[in-house]
């Protein structure tokens, strides 16, 4: 390192160093016992799921189990509703824990009790928090109750015709389930971010407004894409609580995985919906981190 | 530009009890290069925390050219500062870090493009424009935070130890080029720092702070000098300044092992007496005015030699030209002028110089 006074731009960081590749052997060691793990519980079964998708009961190849699952008169609207899911609840589910993350920022009195408050549906199991919704939207549930209660008419929210109520409700019960990962996720990644920079931001004659769009934001932009790829991927495994709330009559991808594996006992075109629901994780997940690519962090030393 | 008023200045933080500003008045004149100076905790960056408005007074007032901002919104309080950790946005290309108040406030691409190459040229950056801060070395970034500082067209500039991340060397080049930089374009600059010697060479006046309090405002050299209390004497310089009790009579003061003329007009009593290190010479023998001392180590600085003395049973610092010829364990004569000897009472510290 240089340490000329006169001219600063002869300044350098540090270079890493170079002998690095030569490490490699006991690195491969000490990875040893996961890599274990990853193929025997991770690769065996992908690999095992992907021969059962394309293979017929004999052991031959054949593609009829994706014809079977495309035809089915389940697919699309399984299709439709998982995707329609994911478009509607993921934005809510940012804008929530963004805002909450920002009301906590702010510390206000309990502050304290309001995050753990919030994280509380963490904890919870998505079954049991499918039955808990269950017992607000059944015909006789809490929410009808009220509506009863108060002189309005009630609505068999979850009935099979109503796909739009089977909707909102499943919508309603996953955002209280889910959200509390993203603000947590994004709590974490504001703690994260110095006290200066918002600071030096209003100094220089920033706004909340300005603050959270020109400097908050971006700074944070590592913590949302964590939490927009494992949330994106989680929803497109959302299952348990569509189950509790609407049984079969609001079809999910996960839950037709479920139905041909259990019910029609055919591992065949389960698997064929196992990876095709892998595949659109993986080229979301592509897609994300492509999009909200750190340009910052290229070429640092 | 504007100059800044602070009155009768209080702040104490939320579940304390300790002032960490009691009382502080200042008035900071148009276009002055103001420097608060103390040790850590003594509330000078809190003082200036409160003038940019990102702590809040709780009670007193702060004006900014007349316009009472004690209670205002920071960003509304048209100002520039420099952060001790610079605050240099990472997700911002150089370019649009220096720009960032010029975007904030609304001016055109154009003019923006056009105070952002001034600023760059001024601080040698032309060429890092288009890199991230990550790219960019310690001494680089500062130069980023410093012109981002500078290009805003503000009422007050402020500085928070701006250059204590610096290595030495860094540091002492880049002091006098600030110095130069902030002369140039005059604005109102509140800077703060634990670094006497930066306090010495880059302000106008400096407040030295202990306690949450201004011990004394001064222009370097009278604070250098004269200090207004034993406080600022032992912070200021380096060796600090040397205190012994003595007793003044008759125009002699007498340490105990020795005695010296009193500055004229000195009363008689019992006082600190302080003298500066560089101000003592070794005397002729002969002299009945010097001191006789016993050199305990022999320091040599390469511009001056720094020796450690006793006298009776008081240890003092002396600095002599870097030529003299003086070994440990030598029986030396120390002459001390009466002009450089300050005299301090002897409970408060406060200086009792005529």
């Amino acid at each position: 390192m240089s340490v000329s006074t006169t001219a600063p731009a002869k300044e350098r960081a540090p270079q890493p160093s170079p002998s690095r590749a030569r490490k490699r052997s006991p690195a491969l060691l000490l990875i040893l016992p996961s890599l274990i793990f990853m193929l025997l519980l991770f690769a065996y079964p992908l690999a095992q799921g992907i021969i059962t998708a394309f293979s017929d009961p004999s052991g031959g190849f054949t593609l009829g189990h994706w014809e079977r699952m495309v035809g089915d008169n389940k697919f699309i609207p399984a299709l439709r509703n998982t995707m329609l899911l994911i478009v509607v609840l993921i934005p809510l589910q940012f804008a929530f824990a963004l805002a909450m993350a920002l009301l906590l920022q702010e510390k206000p009195r309990l502050s304290g009790m309001y995050f753990y408050f919030w994280a509380i549906p963490l904890a919870v199991s998505d079954l049991a928090a499918g039955l808990v919704w269950l017992s607000i939207f059944q015909d006789r549930g809490y929410l009808n109750s009220v509506l009863d209660g108060v002189g309005l008419p009630v609505v068999s929210w979850l009935h099979y015709e109503n796909t739009t109520t089977m909707f909102i409700a499943v919508l309603c019960a996953e955002l209280w389930r889910a959200t509390s990962l993203v603000l947590v996720i994004v709590v974490s990644g504001m703690q994260g971010i110095p006290k200066d920079y918002a600071e030096a931001a209003a100094v220089f004659n920033a706004n909340y407004w300005k603050r959270l769009r020109h400097v908050i934001l971006p700074l944070l932009k590592p913590s949302l894409q964590v939490a927009l790829i494992l949330r994106t991927i989680l929803a497109f495994q959302t299952f348990a609580v569509a189950q509790a709330l609407t049984g079969e009559n609001f079809p999910l991808l996960v839950g037709e995985t479920y139905r041909w594996y259990n019910f029609l006992t055919n591992p065949y075109v389960a698997s064929a919906y196992a990876l095709l629901i892998l595949g659109i994780s993986m080229v979301t997940a592509v897609v994300y981190l492509r999009v909200l690519r750190d340009q910052s962090q290229v070429g640092k030393r | 530009m504007a100059d800044i008023t602070i009155q009768n200045l209080v702040k104490v933080y939320p579940g304390g009890n300790e002032r960490a500003n009691d009382d502080v008045s200042l008035h900071v004149a148009d276009g002055e290069f103001m420097v608060l100076l103390g040790p850590s905790g003594c509330g000078k960056t809190t003082l200036l925390r409160q003038i940019a408005g990102l702590e809040l007074p709780t009670s007193g007032a702060i004006a900014i050219g007349g316009r009472d901002v004690t209670y205002m919104p920071v960003h509304q309080r048209n100002l520039s500062m420099v952060f001790q950790s610079y605050a240099v946005f990472p997700h911002r290309r150089v370019r649009a870090n220096i720009g960032f108040g010029l975007a904030m406030r609304g001016m055109s691409k154009a003019e923006i493009d056009k105070k952002v190459d001034w600023a760059a040229e001024l601080l040698q950056l032309t060429p890092y424009l288009d890199r991230f801060p990550a790219q960019l070395s310690g001494g680089q970034r500062q130069r980023v935070a410093v012109a981002r500082a500078i290009v805003v067209d503000a009422d007050v500039l402020l500085m928070d130890e701006p250059l204590s991340n610096l290595d030495a060397l860094l540091r002492l080049s880049f002091r006098a080029e600030l110095k130069q930089i902030v002369n140039q374009i005059g604005m109102t600059t509140v800077y703060v720092t634990h670094d006497q010697s930066e306090a010495l060479s880059l302000g106008d006046r400096v407040a030295v702070m202990k306690n949450g309090r201004i011990t004394q405002l001064d222009n370097p050299l009278r604070v250098y000098s004269h200090p207004a209390n034993t406080f600022v004497g032992g912070f200021i310089g380096s060796p600090p300044m040397n205190f012994v009790d003595g007793v003044v009579h008759d125009g002699q003061i007498d340490i105990g092992g020795g005695s010296f003329r009193a500055p004229e007009g000195a009363e008689d009593g019992r006082y600190t007496v302080g003298v500066r290190a560089e101000a003592i010479t070794l005397g002729d023998p002969a002299d009945p005015h010097t001191v006789p001392a016993k050199v305990l180590v022999v320091e040599p600085l390469g511009s001056a030699t720094l020796l450690t003395a006793t006298v009776g049973e008081h240890s003092i610092k002396v600095q002599v030209p870097a030529d003299t010829q003086v070994a440990a364990g030598d029986q030396v004569k120390l002459s001390v002028p009466p002009s450089a000897v300050r005299l301090f009472d002897l409970d408060s510290g406060e200086a009792r110089t005529p």
